[in-house]
């Protein structure tokens, strides 16, 4: 990778990590709730009552409620576990690939071969 | 990929398949239970060419070049990283991104299709978050239409020349507020508004679900750049597999 892209990209995740800080540290005592929340209470508003939803999720049929908070925590932090672990397993072997394919130009040669 | 990397990989897929089966229950942007049966139905309905398409795509692929597994593997893994995120927002509100865009622009929005209703199917089941009964619906705003959109820019773009950064920017931001659109259409569709019909409601929807959108919109976009350029570094073998450039 060249330096001008490192450059770019150190930039661009600065810029990622002050959109997701911004908003946070800007709007104190924001209750930042889900966007689905809020739009389930819109939909109250509009049809004017109460909205009963006609079925429930199958995972509170099941446990008999509602998913605890650091229960759903846990799990969401399962759903990114297992993304970061592929992309970050691949990331390494792509690059240490590449480290030895400039070192051992052969090596390449013979994966294009194939 | 050795034989160990192929075991890797099948204990992957299988793990994601398990939890797929055996869970159950809410969508994801449109809460389980939130949408009237006869536009859930309509919505899944919608949805299945989609997905034939798409497995169809995946398969051929593979078939044609065993590399191309790692970039599936790939494209699936962001798209769950990504939906795992809730961000907070300039609304107030939280909401996460939707991270289709890669893999529309890697494999085409018919390939994305299968990979974001894996991850759809994920929160329905195990989170309650998103729904079964709004699968549909969902699996077409995330996986079908923004990727669509996502893809379509992409082409566009590239044929008009424009840097290669900015296109992969520009299709995944749009594309990832397109997704929240659509969202808004499908709510405002099964709610119009007693006094001021659909479009009264599509208004109050985008305000809530386009709006807190928008910052998360370009992150994505960011995040998709980074990502595409480190494979442009180091995984050109295998881009050049599933004929990406």
């Amino acid at each position: 990778m060249t330096k001008q892209n490192k450059t770019t990209i150190a930039v661009l995740l600065v810029i990622a990590v002050l959109l997701v800080v911004g908003p946070f540290v800007a709007l104190r005592g924001a209750e930042f709730g889900g966007s689905d929340d809020a739009g389930s209470e819109m939909i109250s508003e509009i049809t004017g009552e109460e909205y009963e939803p006609w079925f429930e999720p199958v995972l509170e049929t099941a446990i008999g409620g509602e998913l605890p908070g650091e229960i759903e925590s846990l799990i969401f932090c399962v759903q990114t576990g297992i993304g970061v672990a592929v992309v970050a397993f691949l990331m390494g072997k792509f690059t240490e690939r590449k480290r030895l394919e400039t070192k051992y130009p052969e090596i390449a040669a013979k994966e294009d071969a194939e | 990929m050795n034989k160990r990397e192929k075991t890797f990989f099948s204990a992957l897929l299988m793990f994601v398949g398990i939890f797929g089966v055996t869970a159950t229950a809410n969508a994801m942007h449109i809460m389980e239970g939130y949408l009237p049966p006869a536009y859930c139905a309509v919505w899944g309905v919608i949805c299945l060419p989609f997905l034939f398409l798409g497995f169809r795509n995946l398969n051929r692929q593979v078939k044609e070049s065993r590399k191309s597994m790692t970039m599936i593997a790939m494209a699936g893994a962001f798209i769950f990283v990504i939906s795992s995120l809730k961000i907070p927002s300039v609304t107030g509100s939280c909401s996460h991104m939707t991270g289709t865009g890669l893999g529309a622009m890697l494999f085409g929005p018919a390939a994305v299709s299968v990979l974001g209703i894996i991850v759809l199917l994920f929160q329905a089941l195990l989170l309650a978050h998103g729904g079964l009964s709004s699968l549909g619906a969902n699996c077409f705003s995330m996986a079908i239409a923004g990727p669509i959109v996502s893809f379509l820019i992409y082409k566009g773009l590239k044929k008009a020349n424009v840097n290669k950064k900015v296109t992969v920017f520009l299709a995944a931001a749009i594309g990832d507020l397109f997704t929240y659109c659509v969202t808004s259409v499908q709510l405002a569709m099964a709610y119009p508004s007693p006094d001021g019909g659909f479009m009264a409601s599509l208004v109050k929807f985008l305000g809530i679900f386009a709006a807190t959108q928008v910052p998360l919109a370009i992150i994505e976009g960011i995040l998709t750049v980074i990502v595409v350029m480190a494979l442009e570094s180091f995984a050109q073998r295998e881009l050049k597999a599933i004929h990406f450039n």
